[in-house]
């Protein structure tokens, strides 16, 4: 296995790397010329064959039923899910009302005291904007709901991210088991995660709460365990020379060592936690995402705006917060307050509204954005739906993109026989990884066929790919724009910051609007929703090439394409890889979520399932997607994992 | 080593502590009320709010009145039919004001499990059925009888429809045999799913602002009717039975009184609240005239409702008393 490391420079041996990649391919080649006939001649036809599927409709249906008429009976629900469906109710319950009975200047000096104390006068102002802004927008109330059960989701995530990465960085066994594990939860689609939960729980509050806490705790248990690994040998030895035991040395070193990683660890999961608030909306979360859901229900883009801007707000205050307390540029020991000030402060300032009888957000201070922004969208889809000149209006693109693109890649997808994308499956992955993530792969994607949905998951695919080749070429272009010009960079920073904490959902309506309805709003949704972390990664790659190299390059007389084509790009490598990897992964997230604005395939399925509460239809798409993402992720993930693992 | 003990004995008090708080023994959590539910000490009425805008209406309606003439406050829930009655049942929403007909689960939680009491009529009828627009109706008389729906194939084709006709269905949650109707009808057509009501809504409205042709799935009463005239096309005439098997299915839909459901332990424990709901009927106009002030004139479902009931003190009078 050692041998199959990749250079971890990413700039020299590029050769080793051709000729070794070509004698995979030529493997892979013999391999294949020996059993594609057998298996063409065996299963003929470019479907997936029907002998190989394994139908789960019966037991899955058998089991829902099963569930619910023991639902209230059963010991395992009695004394163990109701428990901690009981846990979940009281605790959220328990933050609501303390947030109620704070009242709303009591939570705003509170957040705005808590910035200040971790991350200085600026971020405290704009904590206090945030706040006062939710309340102005008329989403008061509910901003404390979700903030509530964000809570709640968050400290369960961090607690059991915390827990799983001490043991995975404490002990290489456990490490080994966990890795895939957490990897794969990270690619996967938030939707994916909601039916089985729904299964168990029912619609609400806790499934909410136990469907955000398997999304968000991942990255939390992934940092938790890097920070411990990468802890500074040398003071660890310093430290047990000192004759400290195990567990001193755990506490006194190794986890303030990690608190940099910890801290990421926590906003990565805030963040995830966010995220999933809205699409969590579907089974019953209320708050936000409720207000969101039902806005679009009515097609009233600006109130389901009005309640997306309150988690865009909480996304970047939480973000920037939790990012200068891991950066410790809160330069502050000196001039901010302690925490009993804090409190004291707040406590007293929450009992003087309550005093003034102020706890609810005065009734005329709200601002109504809903009516200016459904103008500015009726606008917008009355001049560019059709009949622009020369260009065409956005319906005739999405017509075109779909008949021009979606098709023929689909028909192309469908047209494949079954083994030959199996083996093209296996020949990238293993072309940049190593056989296991190559195995993996392939035997992600066998699985979707076995669970009789290959036709959907290859419709899904093609969606994918073309939302994935559009968001490339324009993140790309934007990323490499970003890089060379300071300016643009700084202009295109909020958009993106708005972008990437917008709730899906938020533009799914006016995408119809513009395009229609179909697989093409599906893909323009998800290459809205992928473009800014495109952006972002390229931009970074390209700035942190090594400026010596470029020097050189200009001092040789190269042009600014020369230096960009032959030095920056080819030095970015990595960084652009990972661009593809996160926007194949974020893309797919989108397109799945496509399946309500009729992208059809596995997202329309498992909508259908948690809709009609049809557990086969939901569980086995559901299934598929998670197949789906753990393909594409290795397909597209350059492997270093044992280079990185001694270091 | 004291030390040890002593924090086991830290933990061994605080699990007491938790069971005695969460109540020793048994935890039911079909019997779990929301978080978000009395939290003022005020009494809490949930009710389920489905996503189409008449559900909307309904809901809105009651929450005006429970929360300013009986002094409930009101949490709403969006969930989709299914899964509602499975709320409905474990009593995390009180009421669903407006339900299509869901006989599986009718016989399932009313029935056997009597985890739900029926609520009666909320007074308005409801049609499904597949519509044409007024316009296109009007250029082509013919094209209401789902016999001529073939020679007109290629009117509503689409990128998504490939080569066939598009008929247009909607969200995932609502009760549709197009799939078996298209395929025992012998239709050209290609049923294409918008996924939600919401984008359904929207293609319709670009559609009618160009005045393309389209043919769709949709419902009665239905506010959209009021912006978009849309007419209904004939299918096979709905027998008692002819819609049993799903896959076989070759006739229209019924029409369907629309019924309210209440958990069985809030319609006999709520109060007020319930025997409210309980009374709670009114008539298609009245339910449209709401809808269309939330959906087309963007009111809030609060200040809609404030409207309606301002101005027919008459009807709800009735419901109170």
């Amino acid at each position: 296995m050692a041998t199959l490391s990749l250079p971890t420079s990413g700039t020299g041996t590029p050769r080793v790397l051709k000729s070794r990649a070509a004698g995979k391919l030529l493997l892979l080649a013999l391999f294949a010329a020996v059993l594609a006939p057998w298996a063409a001649t065996h299963w003929p036809g470019a479907a997936w064959p029907h002998a190989l599927t394994v139908s789960l409709d019966k037991p899955l249906a058998t089991a829902s039923n099963w569930v619910i008429d023991n639902r209230d009976s059963h010991p395992l629900f009695l004394y163990f899910f109701g428990y901690v469906s009981n846990a979940v109710v009281l605790s959220v319950r328990a933050v609501y009302v303390t947030l109620l009975a704070a009242g709303w200047t009591g939570v705003t000096v509170l957040g705005a005291l808590v910035a200040w104390r971790v991350a200085g006068v600026r971020l405290a102002a704009g904590t206090a904007i945030a706040f006062l802004a939710c309340g102005a927008l008329g989403m008061w109330v509910p901003t404390m709901q979700t903030l509530a059960l964000m809570v709640v989701a968050v400290l369960a995530s961090a607690l059991v991210g915390a827990v799983l990465g001490l043991a995975a960085g404490l002990s290489d066994r456990l490490d080994r088991a966990l890795r895939p594990v957490l990897d794969t939860m990270q690619v996967l689609p938030a939707f994916a995660y909601l039916l089985p939960v729904v299964l168990v729980f029912g619609i609400g509050v806790p499934a909410a709460v136990l469907a955000t806490v398997v999304y968000a705790a991942p990255p939390m248990a992934r940092l938790t365990a890097l920070g411990l690994r990468g802890a500074d040998p040398e003071v660890l030895e310093a430290v047990e020379s000192l004759g400290a035991t195990r567990r001193q040395r755990l506490l006194t070193a190794r986890i303030p060592l990690a608190r940099g990683e910890l801290l990421l660890g926590l906003n990565q999961t805030i963040m995830m936690a966010l995220s999933m608030a809205v699409i969590a909306a579907v089974i019953g979360a209320g708050g936000l995402g409720d207000r969101v859901y039902q806005a679009l229900a009515s097609v009233d883009v600006g109130q389901a705006l009005a309640a997306g801007i309150p988690i865009v707000l909480l996304a970047i205050v939480l973000d920037r917060v939790t990012a200068a307390a891991g950066a410790g540029t809160g330069d502050t020991r000196t001039r901010a307050i302690g925490w009993p000030y804090a409190l004291a402060v707040t406590a007293a300032v929450a009992l003087a509204a309550r005093l003034l009888g102020r706890l609810d957000w005065p009734t005329g201070w709200t601002l109504d954005i809903a009516a200016p922004v459904n103008h500015a969208v009726d606008w917008m889809t009355n001049h560019l739906y059709s009949g622009v000149p020369v260009i065409g209006g956005t319906a005739d693109w999405a017509g075109h993109f779909t008949t021009w693109i979606l098709d023929p890649v689909r028909g192309g997808l469908q047209w494949l026989p079954w083994w030959s994308v199996l083996l093209i499956v296996a020949a990238l992955a293993w072309s940049i990884g190593t056989w296991r993530t190559a195995l993996t792969a392939v035997l992600a994607m066998a699985a979707i066929g076995v669970l009789g949905v290959w036709g959907p998951a290859l419709d899904t695919l093609s969606q994918v790919l073309a939302a994935v080749a559009v968001t490339l070429v324009l993140g790309l272009a934007t990323g490499i724009a970003a890089a060379r010009s300071e300016r643009v960079e700084r202009a295109l920073r909020p958009v993106l910051d708005v972008f990437q904490t917008m709730p899906q959902f938020v533009y799914l309506i006016p995408v119809v609007a513009l395009f229609g309805v179909g697989r093409a709003p599906a893909v323009a949704a998800a290459v809205v929703y992928a473009l800014p972390a495109v952006v972002r990664i390229t931009a970074q790659g390209l700035r942190q090439v090594d400026p010596a190299a470029l020097e050189s390059a200009r001092s040789l007389g190269a042009t600014g394409r020369q230096q960009l084509w032959q030095i920056q790009l080819p030095l970015a490598r990595r960084s652009l890889l990972l661009a593809v990897n996160q926007g194949v992964v974020l893309v797919l997230a989108v397109v799945i979520i496509g399946g309500l604005v009729g992208g059809g395939a596995l997202g329309y399925n498992v909508a259908f399932g948690l809709a009609q509460g049809d557990l086969a239809t939901g569980l086995v798409a559901g299934a598929a997607i998670v197949c789906l993402g753990l393909m594409l992720d290795r397909v597209t993930q350059p492997t270093q994992r044992r280079t990185t693992k001694g270091a | 080593m004291r030390k040890l003990k002593r924090r086991t004995a830290l933990i061994a008090t605080g699990a007491a502590t938790v069971s005695l708080l969460t109540g020793c023994g048994a935890a039911d959590m079909t019997k779990q009320a929301s978080p978000f539910a009395n939290a003022r000490g005020s009494k809490t009425v949930t009710l389920s709010v489905q996503s189409w805008v008449g559900a909307q209406s309904n809901v809105a309606v009651a929450q005006y009145l429970l929360e300013h003439k009986l002094g409930y406050r009101v949490d709403t829930v969006q969930v989709d039919e299914v899964p509602a009655w499975d709320a409905l049942s474990q009593g995390r929403v009180d009421a669903i004001l407006e339900d299509w007909g869901h006989p599986d689960q009718e016989k399932r939680y009313v029935e056997d499990k009597k985890t739900i009491a029926r609520g009666g009529d909320l007074g308005v009828t409801g049609h499904i059925g597949w519509f044409v627009p007024t316009y296109l109706a009007e250029q082509h008389p013919d094209i209401t009888d789902w016999k001529n729906l073939n020679k007109y194939a290629s009117l509503f084709r689409t990128a998504e429809s490939g080569g066939k006709g598009q008929l247009m269905d909607g969200s995932p949650s609502y009760v549709t045999n197009d799939k078996a109707l298209v395929h025992n009808l012998k239709l050209d057509y290609q049923v294409v799913f918008a996924g939600s009501e919401a984008a359904q809504i929207t293609q319709m409205k670009q559609f009618a602002k160009e005045k393309k042709p389209f043919l769709t799935y949709w419902y009665a009463p239905q506010w959209l009717f009021k912006k978009v005239p849309m007419t209904e096309v004939k299918l096979p005439p709905y027998q008692d039975g002819c819609d049993a098997d799903a896959a076989k299915v070759a006739c229209a839909y019924p029409r369907t009184s629309l019924q309210k459901y209440l958990n069985a332990g809030f319609a006999k424990s709520g109060g007020k609240a319930a025997a409210f709901l309980k009374k709670f009927k009114w008539t298609t106009e009245d339910q449209n005239e709401v809808s269309l002030m939330i959906a087309d004139q963007k009111l809030s479902p609060e200040d809609a409702a404030k409207k309606w009931v301002d101005s027919h003190p008459s009807v709800w009078k009735r419901w109170l008393s």
